[in-house]
């Protein structure tokens, strides 16, 4: 009688598992470190124009703008396109300060190259943006990206 | 005594943990990256010199009404002509530039009643208070189209050897300087500085009229 199981005739040995739970924590920490989380949520309509000639931006040294109409659930705030920084409407004489205020939040060797994002309605007058524009110039945040989708070159 | 000993804890279930966290943070993840048009402003101007006289032939101007037309050089234009429009004018080179030297690489028609050379042309837009802001960017998207096919041409002319698998030499010469951002690549920099400095943009933009 042998003391060894004859090994030759078994089924094929079960896969392990025991490193899968290391492999899905390996996924969920890039996700957990990739993930932004919203922090202003959009009060207005907010479809962005299309362009081909576009170009990255970088978001370290971004504050963004938006503009457009109050979506629905703020009907109360009209029909007119408005303007939104981070978490509220804000009125054309308070873009200033707040950018300015913004800027200042930013890491410091990064204030001087300071891009301002505006994400505009496509329906909204360009009298508006200008009037931002404007004011940009006033805080002296002349660096400015109107952001787009990017439409494929036909 | 008996010594006891702690049961073991299952760990079979880490997993299921594990992916429930995961799919959770899949879902909430949006990896967005925002692109768009770059533009400069100019900075506010108090003091009072005169701006310097520009001649006419210099100065395309683009003009959008409040029904979103687009009237260029005094003439009603689709929005599809207009790029080929800027382009001719950019590259028309009929004159010298401020130093007297004639635009040696340019390829256009040289007509005297249009632009004397890149570093002179200047592209001026204006728009209307109720323009909407699409048509706004349409009309932008498409005279930086006009700049950049023409430093794409230049790029290709002088650096295609640089980038012989390149499509588009200036489109890979600023890929190549966002990837190396960290570590600065002189020549690099100084070539797409002359690439820029051949059609430089002098794109302004009016105030529309308050009324």
């Amino acid at each position: 009688m042998s003391k060894f199981k004859n090994k030759t005739k078994g089924d094929m040995p079960a896969i392990s598992t025991a490193s899968l739970p290391d492999i899905v924590f390996m996924l969920l920490f890039f996700f957990m470190v990739a993930t932004v989380m919203r922090d202003s949520s959009l009060m207005i309509e907010n479809r962005l124009p299309s362009a081909d000639q576009v170009e990255k931006l970088k978001k370290d040294r971004t504050t963004f703008i938006y503009a457009g109409k109050p979506s629905s659930q703020y009907k109360q705030f009209g029909d007119e396109p408005r303007i939104q920084f981070n978490d509220a409407f804000i009125g054309l004489e308070d873009v200033k300060p707040s950018v300015l205020q913004a800027i200042a939040e930013i890491n410091e060797e990064l204030q001087s190259k300071v891009v301002v994002g505006l994400k505009i309605d496509k329906n909204v007058n360009a009298g508006l943006v200008s009037d931002i524009k404007q004011e940009l110039r006033k805080a002296n945040a002349l660096k400015v990206m109107y952001i787009a989708n990017t439409k494929t070159e036909q | 005594m008996a010594k006891r000993s702690a049961p073991e804890v299952n760990a079979g279930s880490m997993a299921d943990i594990a992916f429930l966290l995961l799919i959770f943070f899949l879902v909430t993840t949006t990896i967005e990256k925002d692109k768009g048009l770059l533009r400069s402003l100019p900075p506010i101007d108090d003091t009072e010199v005169e701006p310097p006289i520009i001649k006419q032939k210099n100065l395309f101007t683009v003009l959008i009404n409040r029904n979103n037309q687009l009237l260029v050089e005094d003439e009603q234009m689709e929005l599809k002509d207009l790029r080929k429009a800027a382009i001719e004018f950019l590259d028309n080179a009929g004159g010298t530039n401020p130093a007297g030297e004639s635009c040696t690489y340019c390829k256009g028609l040289r007509l005297s009643s249009s632009s004397d050379h890149p570093e002179k042309a200047i592209i001026s837009m204006k728009h209307d208070r109720e323009t909407t802001y699409e048509k706004y960017m349409d009309v932008q998207n498409e005279l930086v189209a006009a700049y950049n096919f023409l430093r794409e041409r230049e790029a290709t002319r002088l650096y295609k050897k640089f980038y012989p698998d390149a499509e588009k030499v200036f489109t890979a010469m600023l890929e190549e300087k966002e990837k190396n951002q960290f570590s600065k690549d002189e020549t690099l920099n100084e070539r797409i500085e002359t690439v820029k400095k051949l059609f430089p943009m002098k794109l302004s933009e009016a105030e529309p009229d308050k009324n």
